[in-house]
């Protein structure tokens, strides 16, 4: 067996270097699809709640879809059918076919995936917002705009914070998935570096390791943004 | 769109469908075998076991089930054959295959995260019960063979249900060791007709049917359990 110090020095020969380049594409592509799926999961539940009946179908056929399948063919799925149809309206514009970079493809991607997810999360804590706040800002003459920024997310936020935690912590796992495809995050840099040495214990374990990391120092992170959300709420017993 | 592939597939789509089962299966029976003591450990057992468990649902949770697969298949898979006269026993022809390797990393993973929901079921069983099952003069192992098994498992049901869906979307995973089940046939379509879409639709409406199954199934089961209406 090689040195592992060697095997994991951070410039070639050693793999360190780049299993570290792979942990900085997988937390770019988790931050970015959990912003996009933050956003769709926001649209989502507003239209969930206050939109019309086509609106409201379309949203739950959507979210039942999404859930229902498994992330890895929806991956797939997702990233032929964006690239196809960003290629068909290139083309129609008279432009030329690009190759979606990897990481805006992740990101839209995985976006997508968490958007369904987070739609629920937010539909949940909107619905436990009391109703007389909403109308109390109402009577007060807010637009729905002002009430809805400083009114109904600032009571929704803690309600949300769990589920939206929890949604953080699995896109950062669901990023692995896109080694499958080819992108080059941190799964596929281990991959390729278990298999150029044929150390494969050593490297799944150094990976598993970084992202563990990763884990522990977000929940730490939103254990703390709770915290301070949460000022002012009564304390549970 | 063309189907004409459909009709030469659809027996290995059906094995398929019985792979993905099987390991589902299999999983969900050692995983929830090993996360009832991982719980109860936590709630009453000594602290390094308490401690042991806690760190063990950790790292599962923490970890992407890519990695631990890997790690497992590719990881361990290399040190065997290096253990001297493993070759020689029974379980030498079990090592060969990809699906135990992939039973064993699903196992572990629906330890780790129902271990945890566990804990909370074991907690959550009023401390009233469990004094009066005790001084009815049942021994500790009848108390949570009669009460604090049910009870708790009774109280997390739905919550063991829908963790049950999320590992069957995950077993396309196994796909990446060579286990062919559904996700799995669905890529050699793919490789063999170079149609994209077709191949994935069809996987993703079995996953569907498979997923309104398994829910109508349990919502069945849950609604055969007793109940106490307060």
């Amino acid at each position: 067996m090689d040195n592992f110090s060697d095997l994991l020095a951070l410039s070639p020969p050693g793999w360190g270097g780049n299993l570290l380049m792979g942990l900085l594409h997988t937390v770019q592509i988790a931050a970015g699809a959990y912003g996009l799926g933050l956003l769709i999961g926001l649209m989502g539940a507003l239209g969930k709640i206050h939109g019309g009946p086509v609106l409201r179908w379309g949203l739950e056929i959507y979210t039942t879809v999404i859930r229902a399948v498994p992330e890895l063919v929806l991956i797939l799925l997702l990233y032929y059918a964006g690239t196809d149809l960003l290629n068909a309206l290139r083309e129609s514009l008279g432009l030329e076919r690009v190759d979606i970079n990897g990481l805006w493809a992740g990101i839209y991607v995985i976006g997508l995936v968490q958007g369904a997810y987070s739609t629920e999360v937010f539909r949940g804590a909107f619905q436990a917002v009391p109703h007389g706040q909403v109308e109390a800002a109402r009577a007060m003459g807010l637009r729905p705009l002002t009430v809805l920024r400083r009114i109904t997310l600032p009571i929704m936020l803690p309600y949300a914070l769990p589920g939206l935690s929890n949604l953080w912590l699995i896109t950062t796992k669901d990023t692995a998935l896109l080694a499958v495809v080819g992108f080059s995050e941190l799964a596929l840099e281990t991959k390729q570096a278990a298999g150029a040495t044929r150390e494969y214990f050593m490297f799944y374990m150094v990976a598993g390791g970084l992202y563990l990391a990763l884990t522990l120092v977000s929940s730490l992170g939103f254990g703390l943004l709770e915290r301070r959300l949460r000022r002012g709420q009564p304390t549970q017993m | 769109m063309q189907w004409y592939w459909l009709p030469d597939y659809l027996p290995r789509f059906l094995e398929g469908i019985l792979v993905t089962l099987e390991l589902l299966g299999l999983s969900i029976f050692f995983g929830m075998a090993l996360a009832i003591p991982i719980g109860l450990v936590q709630v009453t057992g000594p602290w390094p076991l308490a401690w042991a468990a806690r760190l063990f649902c950790t790292v599962i949770r923490g970890t992407p089930l890519l990695i631990q697969i890997w790690l497992i298949y590719y990881g361990l898979g290399s040190l065997f054959p290096s253990i001297p006269g493993i070759r020689e026993t029974m379980i030498w022809p079990l090592l060969r295959e990809a699906f135990p390797y992939a039973v064993v990393a699903f196992s572990l993973s629906v330890a780790g995260y129902e271990g945890e929901v566990m804990r909370g079921a074991f907690r959550g069983v009023p401390r009233g019960e469990l004094e009066a099952a005790r001084a009815m003069g049942m021994s500790p192992f009848t108390v949570l063979r009669r009460i604090w098994l049910p009870r708790a498992l009774q109280n997390v049901f739905p919550t063991l249900a829908g963790e049950f869906i999320l590992t069957l979307k995950s077993t396309p995973l196994a796909a990446t060791i060579t286990v062919y089940e559904v996700y799995g046939i669905g890529s050699i379509v793919r490789q063999e007709t170079y149609r994209i879409y077709e191949p994935l639709l069809f996987v993703a409406l079995i996953y569907l049917l498979l997923t309104f199954v398994m829910v109508i199934g349990f919502r069945l089961l849950e609604r055969r359990m007793p109940r106490r209406t307060a």
